[in-house]
């Protein structure tokens, strides 16, 4: 009778590492930075969404990205370039039309995924810094499944873009007709800035291109995927700047609208 | 030439223990060559894989003051001089023995996946590709299969029970580089990625491209296409709604779904094998070598103007199939 080797039953164990982590860099400092930028940008924000005024300079027709498209009945008529047709109410933001989306679009983006599953969620913390939770299941489902959406507010967020374009467009206004000055710029800076965000996104980069198989037989798909690809490697630049510029623009057109500084004016 | 300080875990499966060391560390070296010297000085017993040397191997995977690393391309120049290094084995995967880890969860996944399905309508040598059809699959597979983004993944390396729904960074690489081959003939490899693989659990927090050695970028090029695609078959009421009404889906289904061996099985008919796998076939042809037996290689003597090939020069490209020991299974 011959005897077979018989491996021992169950998962074999791995190597018993007492410490959790043995990593010595500041693993902590990313997601520290992130907790800080995420709270510190959203409380900012939620503040100046339900402040209902500030947001409209009626002499450049300066409007705040946080406001647009202005169509509540609370707006002034001048900032309403698209209706006033939603109730005016403290607890509805006048631009309670774009919000929902811009937030979905930031959300559920690859990018933000991965700062706030690190910092917030702690899963992982960092990389080869034990999970927080006991139990993972990722996005598989409810409601995480819902990542998967992330395509439908990127369509959402170009209407949206078009619609802050327009803003800036408007903007280039003086009493006596055309007009521009620093609030302009300001503005354009934050719409090109917010193109490149919403452009370099993955869903982007999936739709215009990265779907095919062959890549020959659609030249001018690849050429927009190649673009889009370049523009994609710094989405998380582009992410964080275009916080950024939104916070700045919101918060300069506040100061205008409150008379705490003038705009600088190269025409008009 | 300075005297530095390690932990190296040592130990096995009955358990193990960080053991303090002191080693001599020259200038230019890398964490592989201290544990070479501590073989050689200290330790003669500890165990560790390692075989290039130059980061094209992926054998020497460790954790070097907890980051998951390849010993060879960790230069000792990185570190302080008052520092502590520590070195363990890859945390996800059972221990054999010191630095030694089972890695053979990733062979069985790499087993279940289904392998490159050749079109139907080419033989073998009439393969064509555009360069620009295969770039995207090339980056993948640049992968040496040191199994570092396997090991840091949380999603197997935290929740151990996830490894029979899991199957990795590593595999996710090999989906998105056959789903992307402009010949590959299978259509279902999305949902292959989604039920078998699980491709659903990545969070996308980017760890398996923060520690691969050959700088693919697995999130972005590979598992986050991956999802996209399948968001398209799954997600995607527009899409999913002309499937059905253009009835792509009937289509579709002219490989079987699931996962299949790697090499499909030879139909042999009434007893007679398409090829005769034990015939003898021709070897190649070594080169002409002159009179002290080298190849020649001054170019006046040569009759070609490249290096002689190791393989004979006897070969045309392409090979005529009749010549190979293969049989293509669906021709």
């Amino acid at each position: 009778m011959t005897t077979t080797a018989t491996r021992p039953a169950g998962a074999k164990p791995r190597a018993a590492i007492e410490a959790k982590t043995l990593r010595t860099d500041r693993w902590w400092l990313a997601p520290v930075l992130t907790v800080i930028g995420l709270t510190a940008w959203v409380a900012y924000a939620t503040f100046r969404v339900f402040m209902q005024k500030l947001y409209w300079v009626d002499a450049y027709h300066y409007l705040t990205p946080f406001y647009s498209p202005c169509v509540s009945k609370g707006c002034y008529p001048a900032a309403a370039e698209f209706g006033r047709f939603i109730p005016d109410n403290p607890l509805i933001p006048f631009a309670a039309l774009s919000l929902p989306f811009l937030l979905l679009f930031r959300l559920t983006c690859y990018y933000y995924r991965k700062a706030y599953y690190r910092s917030f969620w702690l899963s992982p913390p960092a990389c080869a810094v034990p999970d927080g939770h006991a139990k993972y299941s990722g996005e598989t489902r409810f409601p995480l499944i819902f990542q998967n959406a992330h395509r439908y507010a990127f369509y959402a967020a170009v209407l949206i873009s078009l619609i802050n374009t327009w803003d800036a467009v408007l903007a280039m206004h003086s009493p006596s007709g055309f007009g521009f000055g620093l609030g302009n710029v300001i503005l354009w800076i934050n719409v090109i800035m917010l193109w490149a965000y919403t452009a370099s996104c993955h869903s982007c980069r999936h739709i215009i291109g990265g779907r095919l198989k062959h890549f020959s037989k659609h030249p001018v798909r690849y050429k927009l995927w190649s673009w889009v690809s370049v523009l994609n490697t710094r989405h998380m630049g582009l992410a964080w700047i275009t916080l950024a510029t939104l916070a700045l623009t919101d918060f300069y057109i506040m100061g205008l609208a409150a008379g705490w500084w003038s705009d600088l004016r190269f025409i008009g | 030439m300075t005297v530095r300080q390690f932990k190296v875990w040592r130990g096995d499966a009955a358990g193990g223990q960080l053991n303090d060391y002191k080693v001599e560390v020259n200038e230019g070296e890398v964490v592989l060559d201290v544990i070479h010297r501590l073989q050689a000085t200290q330790e003669p017993d500890l165990a560790c894989r390692w075989n290039c040397k130059a980061g094209k191997c992926g054998s020497c995977s460790m954790e070097i003051n907890g980051m998951p690393r390849l010993g060879c391309m960790t230069r000792m120049s990185t570190f302080e001089e008052d520092e502590t290094i520590s070195i363990t084995p890859l945390r996800a995967f059972p221990v054999i023995r010191d630095l030694v880890t089972d890695v053979s969860f990733n062979y069985q996944k790499a087993q279940e996946m289904p392998a490159f399905a050749p079109p139907a309508d080419l033989a073998p040598g009439e393969y064509r590709m555009q360069q620009i059809d295969v770039e995207r699959s090339q980056e993948f597979r640049k992968c040496i299969e040191c199994f570092l983004c396997q090991n840091t993944c949380h999603v197997v390396r935290d929740h151990d029970e996830n490894k029979p729904a899991f199957s990795g960074p590593r595999l996710f690489i090999r989906a998105a580089e056959l789903d992307m081959h402009p010949l590959d003939a299978r259509h279902d490899r999305k949902e292959i990625a989604q039920q078998s693989q699980g491709l659903g659990y990545c969070n996308i927090t980017k760890c398996c491209t923060e520690v691969c050695p050959e700088h693919i970028k697995i999130t972005d090029n590979a598992i986050i296409p991956m999802k996209e695609r399948v968001v398209d078959r799954r997600y995607d009421p527009l899409v999913v709604f002309g499937r059905k009404i253009l009835r792509r889906d009937q289509l579709a289904a002219t490989v079987p779904a699931g996962p299949t061996v790697h090499a499909g099985p030879v139909t042999v008919t009434d007893g007679q094998a398409p090829v005769d796998f034990g015939r003898e076939l021709t070897p190649p042809q070594p080169t002409d070598v002159n009179a002290s037996g080298h190849v020649n290689l001054n170019e006046m003597l040569s009759d070609r103007a490249a290096a002689a090939s190791p393989f004979g020069d006897d070969i045309t490209f392409p090979i005529n199939p009749n010549s190979l020991n293969y049989y293509h299974p669906e021709r």
